[in-house]
């Protein structure tokens, strides 16, 4: 009686036992979609960009990009982003010290900073903790040189855009029919600044360009007063200026050649500042007519209309730029490699980033895809101008929709 | 380089540096007569730009109009900090003095980050773009226009300070604190004016160099870090050297950047603040103390 009791309590029939067995094995194999399910929430993103000091007009603006994001990446049924923001200052120590706390506060990826010196320090801390970290915008060349498994850059580095820039300007020329035979170079002294400058001796040469660069400025990115760097550039009698700047002394170093009376042939800038909504809406008719060569927008790509819609309807008034395009393409990015990794895993996101192949995207070129370095090599530059407050395309030919204005018409003409 | 270019910049560079010098003068006549060093100065010129910028913006209302206005809210604005916080200070060690003003300083700059968010912001005058030409020598109309209004606003301080009763007063204060006591003046009430007038003087810079440089909420510090340079090397406490130290910073700035580079006018502001330590500690006009 007593085993028969206890026989039955137990009641581990032949019967109960495969049942048992059964129900362990569709516990144990789903257990695994468990833990997917788990992680499948939103990948939280850092995005680190510089909010407030001098670079703050530019890090906003890349905030923009940043705001259109969500309801793109839904449309093209892709995981979502949880966004966790942080504000580097304009300051290298900052940023590191910001990119350690995101990841000390959850963060599975890092974005950012918009800055070459910024983004650098965020590479080696990303580095150190084994996060991976896509670059929105930095063109410092070593900082995808230095055998990094988790940075991976969707931008031109410096020669790069040098080399486009030599094309277009070239192409640009002889559009126009007329050149100029010399030019001053202006450039900020930060980290950018100073890879542009050291990598053109090396790229311009192959080129054959019609203009000689006759004296080469350096000034800080900080400068409230950038009179004596236009009074320079004006004594050489340079014919063009070819700038690397930032916003803030764009908009400075044009007030200046306004009250020195001097216009030049061309303004070639390599760099930022020239075409943002604010040096546009700050200087009004003064801001036409400067050219950049830029890493921009394929317009004839179907998802840069999309992104050029989503903007307008996020920020009525405001011109898509290479701020949004690239900020946006790197969260396209990180949200395409989470859904292939299936994991937040940071090896399986940063291997997922590594075998990235996306056709459908924005920038010129056949689509994003990273090198063994972790760098786009296949992006292209293009050359736009401003106009009545917007920004027109005038090279590459395959990607223009106007014809350039060459000389620009002098600030003294304007009324 | 044509002998234009050098003029042009050295012009420039003295219209700035009187503007810097007007700046500085508030600081020196603050640490003259108070004895207190100033840390939240630059922050306190950014108060008075940002007014500026917002009556521009709201009204349409000409900095250089609104000068004398904005310069008095500035000297309100002193005098209350002075009586209200810095006063009960004046017997306590210079360190706690230097952590209540430097207090202030961050106070101020993150109360115009909240107020006016981190974008540069500036005013555009009718003649922002202007610039005169003389010959073959070009001066920025707004630099111009800047200079000349420091060197009024300086004459006016001079003048108080040498020929009414109230200025005398606050000489008087600034000779011995003690002796002031014994005579009967309202000492603590005449260290407010002194830190009112001060205030005033930087909210008169700050108008003059909204038409030259954008403001942004931390552009206070690096101020406060050049009206050091300046009265230190011009001579902590005088007034003439404040001014001289100005025009010497602002030319040394533009001539070093059109000789040199642009990128180390700092540098070499920086090594005339050596060498004036080195060789006359007292600064270019400040006098040799008596120990």
């Amino acid at each position: 009686m007593k085993r028969k009791s206890h026989s039955s309590a137990a009641g581990v029939s032949r019967r109960t036992f495969t049942a048992g067995l059964g129900a362990a094995g569709f516990v144990a194999g789903t257990a695994p979609f468990n833990i997917v399910r788990a992680q499948g929430g939103p990948l939280k993103v850092g995005v680190l960009l510089p909010r407030s000091g001098y670079q703050a007009g530019i890090g906003q603006d890349c905030q923009r990009g940043v705001d259109v994001t969500a309801g793109l990446l839904k449309d093209l049924g892709l995981p979502e982003l949880q966004f966790m923001n942080a504000d580097t200052e304009t300051n290298v120590d900052v940023a590191r010290s910001r990119a350690e706390k995101l990841i000390g506060e959850g963060a599975q990826v890092l974005m950012g900073a918009f800055d070459s010196g910024q983004s650098t320090a965020i590479a080696q801390v990303a580095e150190q903790k084994g996060i991976p970290y896509v670059i929105n915008i930095a063109a410092a060349p070593p900082i995808t040189e230095q055998g990094y498994k988790f940075v991976f850059r969707n931008f031109p580095t410096a020669p790069m855009i040098l080399r486009d820039a030599f094309l277009n300007q070239k192409e640009i020329f002889a559009a126009a029919g007329s050149a100029p035979k010399s030019a001053v170079f202006l450039h900020v002294n930060d980290t950018f600044g100073t890879a542009m400058s050291k990598a053109i001796p090396g790229v311009m040469p192959k080129f054959e360009m019609p203009y000689k660069i006759l004296e080469t400025i350096s000034y800080d990115p900080a400068a409230r007063d950038l009179s004596v760097e236009i009074s320079k550039a004006k004594a050489t009698g340079a014919e063009a200026v070819i700038l690397v700047s930032r916003l803030n002394d764009a908009i400075l170093l044009t007030r200046e050649m306004v009250k020195q009376r001097w216009s030049p042939m061309a303004i070639l800038s390599m760099g930022p500042g020239w075409y943002e909504d604010q040096y546009l809406k700050t200087l009004g008719k003064l801001s036409d007519g400067p050219l950049s060569f830029v890493p921009w927008y394929d317009p004839n790509k179907p998802l840069s209309k999309k992104l050029e819609d989503a903007l307008a309807k996020a920020h009525p008034g405001v011109n898509l730029n290479t701020n949004h395009v690239y900020t946006f393409e790197a969260l396209l990015v990180a949200a395409d490699a989470y859904k292939r990794a299936g994991s937040a895993d940071p090896k399986a996101l940063a291997d997922a980033i590594r075998a990235t192949n996306i056709t459908n995207n924005v920038s010129p070129g056949p689509g994003i895809q990273f090198d063994a370095k972790g760098q786009n090599d296949k992006l292209l530059g293009s050359a736009i101008q401003n106009r009545g407050g917007k920004l027109v395309t005038v090279a590459p030919k395959v990607a223009a929709n106007a014809k350039v204005e060459l000389p620009m018409k002098p600030y003294d003409k304007r009324s | 380089m044509p002998l234009e270019i050098y003029l042009n910049v050295a012009i420039g560079g003295v219209l700035t540096g009187l503007v810097y010098g007007l700046m500085a003068l508030g600081l020196s006549v603050i640490f003259g007569v108070v004895r207190v060093v100033n840390f939240a100065h630059g922050e306190m010129m950014t108060i008075a730009m940002y007014i500026a910028v917002t009556l521009f913006s709201a009204f349409h209302l000409d900095p250089l109009v609104m000068l004398v206005p904005i310069a008095a809210v500035l000297f309100v604005f002193g005098y209350a900090l002075q009586k209200a916080l810095i006063n009960p200070f004046i017997t306590r060690p210079e360190h706690s003095q230097f952590l209540l003003l430097v207090a202030v300083a961050i106070i101020m700059v993150n109360v115009l980050l909240i107020l006016f968010g981190p974008d540069a912001q500036n005013v555009q005058t009718s003649y922002s773009y202007d610039s005169f030409q003389i010959g073959p020598v070009i001066v920025d109309a707004t630099k111009a226009y800047a200079g000349l209004a420091a060197i009024v606003v300086a004459v006016m301080l001079f003048a108080f300070f040498q020929y009414t009763h109230i200025g005398t007063a606050i000489r008087a204060c600034a000779d011995s604190y003690t002796g002031a006591l014994v005579v009967g003046l309202d000492v603590k009430h005449l260290y407010a004016l002194t830190f009112g007038l001060g205030a005033a003087c930087v909210g008169a810079a700050g108008v003059m160099l909204v038409l030259i440089v954008d403001v942004t909420p931390p552009l206070g510090p690096a101020y406060t870090l050049l009206a050091f340079v300046i009265v230190i090397t011009g001579g902590l406490g005088s007034m003439p050297g404040a001014l001289i130290g100005g025009v010497l910073i602002g030319l040394t700035e533009a001539m070093a950047g059109l000789l040199f580079t642009p990128s180390a006018k700092s540098m070499f502001a920086f090594g005339i603040l050596v060498l004036v330590l080195l060789f006359r500690p007292q600064g270019i006009m400040g006098k040799r103390s008596a120990s």
